[in-house]
């Protein structure tokens, strides 16, 4: 008996290795490049492409897909930012901030064929390397601005434009643009959505920063959604120009949404159970410090 | 007979006058990023306006020397530095809206905020190292030993200027704050540069 759970145990082990290897020795990087900004590394792990941002830290992946299925989602954050279907299940003129692989991008314009989706990458490196190595897709209704995103948001506020969706996804581990991180530059964010508009923000924080990130949201928003699924320092920040639903109002457009988002993996059931509202479970410090213009030092912050 | 504290005094001020140069000139990157965000360019246009007004004022700074020169004119480029940094704390954002609004290009905009921002207080604070050096020289012979270490002290100012602004101030203070304490230290030092000038004018009349 004891033989036997000692002989599972071990083929535990052998198989867990197995799996490490392949992923570390069968890596193969195809693309390399020191950009303006950044090292830039695309790699192949068999069947799965990566975009990385350094070498070193496997955990700066930026972006993932499958070859074979380049239509599902491989990063639990990227599946998370859908949350915000709950609160506008049409968004007709998407903004994306940080193009990554352009994964995210590709997946909605399957999503919402018809939806104007402008994506901003401040490093035409990487914009490069999107269209060539992860099949990022543009046409008429998919457009790519090589622009700074602060920039971008203020010169689409003096054109009056509106967004139903901004997704804010240009921060990765090791580094955060501190002046998309304001109270000024989210009231600037919050003006240019429309009336039913949804901001999602992936983010890094973590320990000291976390507390100012959440105050400065809470300030500007007045609520907002934390979607997570581990307790990883990786988070979704969910807000809305209108007020947040309720519960009662998400659990009925999870079913809606049900049969929309199951061909791209993603379970808007389980996303639902990771929300938590900041108005009810607000988890720092009622006198932190708001990040502004004047004071965000967000790098600083997030080593301490 | 010069007294014994006015050489180190002129180097303390030097070593502040490069001290907050370097401070404002990394805050640049902070006080540009809302109008014309975190590109390279930035940085770029910040690091030419900067060199391009300090080469200004140390020709200008040269040629203000050869006439009477004095720690009380000194202290007067010092007081007139801090007052022109003031308008960067001040107007900041209106004039960058106003470059924002008219200039697309966030190249030539983030340029021309530098320009508008930093030129000014830049040149003023550029004349100083010269006008040191006119007045530590006494003869030719040790003109090249004093203009070195005045270097020295200046640019290790400038050193430390940088890194206690990058890593701890912008952590406790707002930006704007910052650049209003260096306008106070300025002129504070210059005010203190007159006040020694005329002690040893009186020591220099009791003495004859």
């Amino acid at each position: 008996m004891l033989k036997m759970a000692y002989f599972c145990k071990l083929s535990m082990i052998i198989c867990l290795a197995a799996i490490f290897l392949s992923t570390q020795v069968g890596a193969e990087i195809i693309h390399n490049e020191r950009s303006l900004y950044r090292n830039i590394i695309v790699e192949d792990t068999g069947d799965l492409r990566c975009l990385r941002f350094n070498v070193k830290n496997s955990k700066s992946s930026q972006s993932c897909f499958l070859k074979s299925n380049p239509q599902s989602l491989v990063f639990n954050y990227t599946k998370l930012l859908f949350s915000a279907l709950l609160v506008n299940n049409q968004p007709e003129r998407i903004l994306i901030i940080g193009l990554g692989g352009g994964t995210m991008s590709n997946t909605l314009h399957q999503l919402f064929p018809k939806s104007r989706i402008d994506n901003v990458e401040i490093d035409p490196s990487v914009v490069k390397v999107a269209r060539q190595y992860f099949g990022f897709f543009e046409n008429e209704n998919v457009k790519t601005y090589t622009q700074d995103g602060r920039i971008f948001i203020k010169r689409a506020l003096l054109k009056k434009q509106k967004y139903d969706w901004i997704i804010l996804d240009a921060f990765n581990g090791e580094y955060i643009p501190e002046h998309l991180l304001t109270q000024e530059f989210l009231t600037e964010a919050k003006q240019l959505l429309s009336t039913n508009g949804v901001l999602t923000s992936n983010t890094f924080s973590s320990s000291t920063l976390y507390a100012h990130e959440s105050a400065t949201y809470q300030s500007v928003y007045n609520e907002f959604f934390n979607v997570r699924n581990q307790k990883n320092n990786n988070r979704i920040i969910l807000v809305s120009a209108q007020q947040l639903p309720s519960d009662k109002e998400l659990l009925q457009r999870i079913e809606v949404l049900k049969p929309q988002l199951s061909p791209f993996n993603i379970d808007i059931s389980a996303i639902y159970s990771s929300m938590t509202s900041s108005n009810t479970h607000q988890d720092w410090p009622e006198n932190t410090r708001l990040l502004t213009d004047q004071f965000a030092p967000a790098n600083l912050l997030n080593i301490e | 007979m010069q007294n014994t504290w006015q050489n180190p005094l002129i180097y303390l001020l030097a070593f502040c006058s490069g001290f907050c140069i370097m401070g404002i000139e990394l805050l640049g990157g902070r006080i540009l990023a809302p109008f014309f965000g975190s590109s390279v360019h930035i940085w770029g246009s910040i690091i030419t306006v900067f060199m391009l007004s300090l080469a200004i004022g140390y020709l200008i700074g040269g040629k203000y020397s050869t006439q009477s020169a004095s720690l009380k004119r000194y202290g007067g480029i010092f007081i007139i530095a801090g007052l022109f940094i003031l308008p960067i704390a001040l107007f900041a954002t209106p004039i960058m809206e106003w470059i924002f609004l008219y200039i697309e290009d966030s190249r030539y905009g983030s340029l021309l905020a530098s320009a508008a921002l930093f030129f000014l207080p830049t040149i003023v604070l550029g004349m100083l190292s010269p006008y040191s050096v006119r007045l530590l020289v006494t003869n030719k012979n040790e003109s090249g030993q004093i203009a070195g270490k005045l270097y020295f002290i200046s640019t290790l100012g400038s050193a430390i200027g940088t890194i206690v602004t990058s890593f701890y101030l912008v952590l406790y203070f707002e930006v704007n704050q910052i650049i209003i304490s260096f306008s106070l230290i300025l002129v504070i030092l210059g005010l203190g540069a007159i006040l020694a000038n005329k002690h040893s004018n009186a020591q220099k009349v009791s003495y004859a």
